[in-house]
């Protein structure tokens, strides 16, 4: 409900386009900082797993294969969803549960503004448009850990790295996850606003507000991930078979 | 002879007729009928918890009853379309109990915002008219005042920015929701007096939730009493207390502000 109303005042006068940068500052650029630490470190630790694993077979040169799919398929837009959610969509809950308490979204209907329009529509769109361009920033950092683990540190070649790289990581992979993460940010933004603007109470329903919007929000997103895996396998067939 | 509510009154601006409205199992109000006087101070008494708010939300239209009729100016409110109750709503404005001032805004920015939402008008309008508003509610002479967010105001200046909001756009009724609530007996004081004055300057109509005796017979012209989802008391300041309902003689004698055989004390 909330976010066909939300979709549907998009579209209405008065557009507010400063309140949309406003949002995606909040969701996108606060967030690069965490989202390089996690990338960095999840591309690391996934590149110290994989080679672990193949040196079973000799075969580390398609470390730069498997943690370049895993990312662009799965932990990028995975991670980038639950790390923005632990930061912007608690930010969004917090802030909403509070104005709500405080009588700010009435004072807004007062005025004859829609709470929905000037509070949920912006977070909606920079939510979408914010978590594809920042799991595209983790991708890259993630790499840039991988490259520093097996180049620098174990020493692989790069040539072959890159080559099985190439080989291995289409661009199909990426568009996959960034599709996920398009829906993630609308996951996020919806729970989350929900949360904020349905509290009833004070302080404490702030908090329960807060802590409701992140828990659902991380299961819906890992629930949601399972069936975008099922639906996009059907488009587009992994390997291209 | 029935009264044709639908005609624009003279005396009452506000006619409210057998409102009813529940949240659940709680029938909050259960009939309520009163009118509200133009241009005078119309204060609503009652106890925590007896629908006074629910009530003042249903005056602009911030929550839709389950039965009953709003009258405003002798158009029923009740029913309209988002268009048309936006139109009623700009008659209004609106003063909360604890200011609800935009946060992320400054003062200047807190009482623009129903001008710079509602028209598109210059800038230098706007300003021209918050400065004109600082000015007349005392706010001008606190330093930088303009630029403080409303986490910087004390519990007294934040009424005033909120009164300030309220009335840029000329409102012919301003709503006050509980305004002395959590301030000390000065600031509670000043905050009568803003409303006398506003009331005296302006020429609005204004309609007050209160359970504070002493506040409402120092500044109220009309007096009702809101117990048990109806209105069980209802006249001018002296009819009410020269002869009181027993609930509201109760009430008004356990707060011990005011003595209803010889007026305030």
């Amino acid at each position: 409900m909330l976010l066909s109303r939300a979709s549907i005042w998009l579209f209405r006068r008065p557009f507010r386009p400063r309140l949309f940068f406003d949002q995606m500052e909040f969701v996108g650029v606060g967030s690069l900082p965490i989202i390089m630490l996690v990338g960095f470190f999840t591309g690391a630790v996934t590149a110290l797993q994989a080679i672990l694993a193949l040196s079973l077979f000799q075969q580390q040169r398609y470390v730069g294969f498997g943690v370049g799919v895993s990312l662009a398929r799965e932990l990028a837009p995975v991670f980038t969803a639950l790390m923005i959610t632990a930061r912007a969509g608690s930010g969004m809950a917090t802030e909403l549960a509070s104005m709500r308490i405080t009588e700010q979204v009435d004072a807004l209907t007062t005025f004859a503004v829609n709470p929905v329009q000037y509070l949920v529509t912006p977070r909606l769109v920079a939510s979408a448009l914010m978590l594809p361009v920042m799991s595209m920033v983790f991708n890259v950092v993630g790499l840039v850990g991988m490259y520093v683990v097996a180049i620098v540190s174990y020493q692989i070649d790069l040539g072959q790295v890159l080559a099985l790289f190439r080989w291995g990581v289409d661009p199909i992979d990426y568009m996959q996850g960034l599709i996920k993460a398009f829906f993630f940010g609308i996951t996020m933004a919806t729970c989350a606003c929900y949360q904020g603007m349905n509290v009833r109470g004070g302080a404490k329903e702030v908090g329960l507000a807060t802590t409701r919007a992140v828990v659902s929000t991380s299961v819906t997103v890992l629930v949601l991930d399972y069936f975008l895996i099922q639906i996009m396998n059907v488009f587009f067939p992994y390997g291209g078979a | 002879m029935t009264e044709d509510l639908t005609r624009r009154d003279e005396r009452w601006q506000i006619r409210i007729r057998d409102l009813h409205k529940s949240f659940g199992a709680q029938h909050v109000l259960r009939g309520v009928n009163l009118d509200i006087e133009r241009g005078k101070i119309n204060i609503i008494i009652g106890g925590s918890g007896q629908g006074k708010s629910v009530f003042m939300k249903h005056l602009m239209g911030l929550l839709a009853p389950d039965r009953g009729h709003i009258f405003v100016d002798g158009q029923d409110i009740i029913g309209l379309g988002d268009v048309a109750i936006a139109k009623i709503q700009r008659k209004f404005g609106m003063v909360f109990q604890y200011a609800a001032l935009f946060d992320s805004l400054n003062v200047v920015e807190n009482i623009a915002f129903p001008l710079l939402e509602r028209y598109r008008l210059p800038r230098k309008e706007v300003m021209e008219r918050v400065r004109e508003l600082l000015t007349r509610l005392d706010l001008a002479r606190v330093p930088g005042v303009e630029q403080k967010f409303p986490a910087e105001l004390s519990g007294g200046m934040r009424k005033r920015v909120g009164l300030a909001r309220a009335l840029i756009d000329r409102p012919q009724i301003l709503l006050y929701d509980e305004p002395t609530t959590g301030l000390d007996p000065i600031a509670t004081k000043n905050v009568d007096e803003m409303i006398r004055r506003t009331a005296d300057d302006f020429g609005v109509t204004s309609v007050v939730i209160s359970h504070d005796m002493a506040s409402t017979f120092r500044i109220a012209d009309r007096v009702a009493m809101l117990y048990e989802g109806v209105i069980v008391a209802n006249g001018d300041r002296r009819e009410i207390m020269a002869a009181p309902h027993p609930v509201l003689k109760e009430f008004v004698e356990t707060s011990g502000a005011v003595s209803l055989s010889g007026g305030p004390s």
